[in-house]
């Protein structure tokens, strides 16, 4: 069994289990935080219901979450020894930041929003829950970096055998960095309005609780507008940089083989790797591809075949992925301008309710296929352009992999199904009555 | 070659907090089917640790984060050598913490059985392998020229490295039967004292055991020999386990923690004074080891590294002593009436 083929495997696993909790972390945690300000400052105790009610579920969620990132950290270290031992000077120094710096004051803080409901005043406690948020998003932020140098490697030197850091302003304020934290961070604002928004569809759509949900929708509506606008149109921007910085993966996101100007975007096609084309292709625009990476309609887009055959990532893959994501992503802006115009009406919209209900899962598949365009679209490289996935692994035994791999999909398959029984559970109950603090 | 050598503290200084904290929450798991009689007593326990077993994890990620950034090729050497081992501790650690929040979100018998289970588990094999790891690395992995760890798991299970987990697990125990004799009442309470003061005169003689042991078995002493006034971090070790006993007599539980806190910070401090430079000694040949100076990251990430440490973990403590100040007294029935309690 090939150790590098198990690890890729299992760290393709644990971190898309991972991702599965953190975007609701991220979003729900802001989400929550307004709600107990609003609580704080107006005594109204609606408020206070949907803090505890919204917060109950972003703690289950968040209990998975947190114990499936410990593995990640430690990942590195087991299966990809080589990559750490090559890199750690700058990739290292990112993780330990984001513990000292924002995971530290996330978990200490947590702890102390939920067990201290009696221990503080109402503002107090409500503050506590706007930091828990804040360093929730400063730990996402430290994260994007360190993936952001894997994806675009600046301000390091060989030296040494290894990369060293030579500029760490470079690293920190890495524009690939930048815009992954930019268009990762308001996905998980829409993931976690569109969950706000489904669970409160259910129950609209069983005509109860209508007050407390109808407000709970009103304000999961506005920050899913704001946000999937934003993923759009900075989505768009990361696209430019993309085709900059990796020249591979954009034309492998969209099956593109011959260098051409005014290079034509299809809308759908099957890729042929072996023959080095596309079987069938529907919907061509001509010179939309040229826009999309340069924004210019004449531009030249360079083709796959014009990489070394060992150089171009894996194409269908990166090509359905960034199909998936961009079909899904033009869809949520869509789906919160209706509910916009329909808040104040949303108990006679049925079909609407049965819609936002099951729109659930898909801002989920969204930002799924968005990580996996973007580390598959980056193979075979591990840190583009400068270390290759192959060259990365650890020296262990194939079958202590198969054996980690088989306990990882046991435990976390028990994980995510009592995980969402009990998210699916309480969101079902309904709020609870509440004595005021 | 001074920025290394702080590096090499610092890096023993964090794990050492990370024991001092996790380590009674790994305590408190590792007694929990003995001291936990009811379902009330199993409650009262978790939710002692409740406000604070995350925030004390995250000491973990930091040791774990700080190795990565300071010392590359050490995280990248220990963690894969070790895969099995670490494997074990995640599986443990993930268990434990979501048995936390699952535990009581379903009324029914057997469903809190499992999480029971899951709890000490989860608490039990770290203590234990968190010893084995690094009685293992005092005394030395077969590391071959390429840094390539030549054994497995059970290389790992030698007697040393058995008397390592040992002696952690009862001082876990200690640690955490401690904890139990200031965040409880009644009866649980007395059930802690009598297992702090039970387990003691054990924790005495497996810690004399290892000190003894490790004269054979590891180099450590050499250091020590070169600078006596070394022999310090032992006497602090020793005084800490002494007055554990002391301040038991005097019902003076705090007072017995931090002493067990001392005797921890102690214990692991014989170890890594007694390593510098090594962090990963070489038992095939000391040429293979791998020290502060030859597997440091550069010297300007390891100054930037070190103004973050100085810069934000005087912040966390701060922060983590208000947590633990808000937490300080018993639990009473009005925490565990807490919809959000465990």
């Amino acid at each position: 069994m090939d150790p590098v083929f198990l690890s890729r495997l299992q760290f393709a696993a644990t971190t898309m289990f991972h991702f599965l909790f953190v975007p609701l972390t991220l979003g729900l945690s802001v989400l929550v935080a307004y709600m107990e300000v609003r609580y704080a400052r107006t005594g109204d105790e609606t408020y206070l219901r949907m803090t505890k009610f919204w917060g109950k579920l972003f703690l289950i969620n968040f209990a998975v979450g947190v114990v499936t990132g410990i593995t990640l950290e430690f990942q590195f270290g087991t299966n990809w020894s080589q990559y750490s031992a090559y890199v750690g000077d700058i990739f290292g120094s990112l993780l330990a930041i984001e513990a000292s710096v924002a995971f530290f004051l996330e978990s200490t803080l947590l702890g102390i929003w939920i067990f201290g409901w009696k221990k503080l005043s109402k503002m107090a406690h409500a503050i506590v829950m706007c930091l828990v948020a804040a360093a929730s998003n400063i730990s996402a932020m430290w994260i994007l970096i360190a993936n952001g140098w894997m994806q675009s490697p600046v301000g390091y030197v060989y030296n040494n055998g290894r990369a060293e850091l030579n500029d760490f302003a470079a690293v920190v304020f890495n524009k690939f960095a930048i815009l992954e934290f930019l268009h990762t961070v308001p996905s998980s604002f829409v993931l976690s309005a569109f969950f706000v928004m489904g669970i409160s569809a259910y129950h609209l759509f069983k005509k109860q609780h209508i007050d407390f949900f109808t407000r709970s929708f009103k304000i999961a509506v506005v920050f899913g507008l704001v946000s999937s606008i934003w993923v759009v149109v900075e989505g768009d921007m990361h696209a430019v940089h993309v085709t900059k910085i990796q020249p591979t993966k954009l034309a492998a996101m969209e099956a593109h083989w011959e260098t051409q100007k005014r290079a034509p975007m299809v809308l759908f096609a099957i890729p042929d790797e072996k023959n080095e084309r596309n079987l069938i292709e529907v919907g061509k625009v001509p010179g939309l591809l040229s826009f999309l990476g340069h924004h210019d309609f004449n531009a030249e887009v360079t083709g796959l075949k014009d990489f070394p055959k060992e150089d171009r990532p894996p194409v269908l893959l990166t090509f359905v992925s960034f199909r998936l994501m961009v079909a899904l992503g033009t869809l949520f802006p869509l789906l919160t301008l209706i509910g916009l115009f329909l808040k104040n009406r949303l108990v006679e919209n049925r079909w609407y309710l049965m819609v936002m209900m099951a729109a659930i899962p898909l801002p989920y598949i969204a930002i799924q296929a968005g990580w996996v365009l973007a580390e598959v679209g980056r193979q075979p490289w591990i840190v583009y352009g400068l270390m290759r996935t192959a060259d990365a692994a650890s020296p262990v035994a194939g079958w202590q992999v198969m054996a980690s791999m088989v306990a990882f999909v046991l435990v976390y398959g028990l994980l995510g199904s009592v995980g969402y029984y009990l998210i699916g559970k309480n969101a079902i109950k309904g709020p609870a009555a509440v004595e005021a603090a | 070659m001074i920025l290394q050598s702080i590096w090499f503290y610092v890096w023993g200084l964090l794990w050492a907090v990370f024991f001092i904290t996790d380590g009674y929450d790994f305590g408190v798991g590792s007694l929990y089917p003995f001291l936990g009689k009811s379902d009330q007593d199993k409650r009262v326990m978790i939710n002692s640790l409740g406000p604070l077993w995350d925030g004390n994890e995250v000491w973990l990620i930091t040791a774990g984060g700080v190795t990565f950034a300071a010392f590359p090729l050490v995280y990248a050497v220990m963690f894969s050598s070790l895969y099995s081992a670490l494997m074990l501790i995640l599986f443990a650690l993930i268990l434990r913490g979501v048995s936390f929040e699952f535990r009581g979100k379903v009324d029914s018998a057997a469903w809190r059985r499992l999480w029971d289970t899951c709890i000490f588990l989860g608490s039990v094999v770290p203590a234990i392998l968190f010893g084995v790891a690094f009685a293992n690395i005092f005394q030395g992995l077969p590391l071959d020229e390429n840094h390539l760890f030549q054994g497995n798991l059970l290389t790992l299970l030698n007697p040393y490295g058995l008397l390592g987990g040992v002696l952690f697990l009862f001082f876990f125990l200690v640690h955490g039967a401690l904890w139990l004799s200031i965040r409880t009442d009644g009866d649980l309470q007395q059930r802690a004292i009598k297992t702090a003061g039970g387990l003691w005169p054990v924790l005495l003689i497996v810690a004399v055991a290892f000190l003894a042991y490790s004269a054979v078995a590891t180099p450590l002493y050499k250091n020590y020999l070169a600078h006596p006034i070394l022999f310090i971090v032992i006497l602090a070790a020793v005084a800490g386990l002494l007055g554990i006993r002391l301040f038991l007599a005097r019902k003076a539980y705090f007072s017995a923690w931090l002493a067990s806190a001392l005797a921890i910070v102690g214990a692991t401090f014989f170890g890594i004074v007694g390593l510098f430079p090594n962090l990963l000694p070489s038992r095939i040949n000391p040429e293979y080891s791998l020290t502060a100076f030859n597997a440091a990251s550069s010297p300007l990430t390891l100054k930037i590294m070190l103004m973050v440490v100085l810069l934000f973990i005087p912040v966390v403590i701060v922060y983590q002593i208000w947590s633990y100040s808000l937490f300080k007294g018993k639990v009473t029935q009005q925490d565990l009436d807490l919809e959000e309690a465990y």
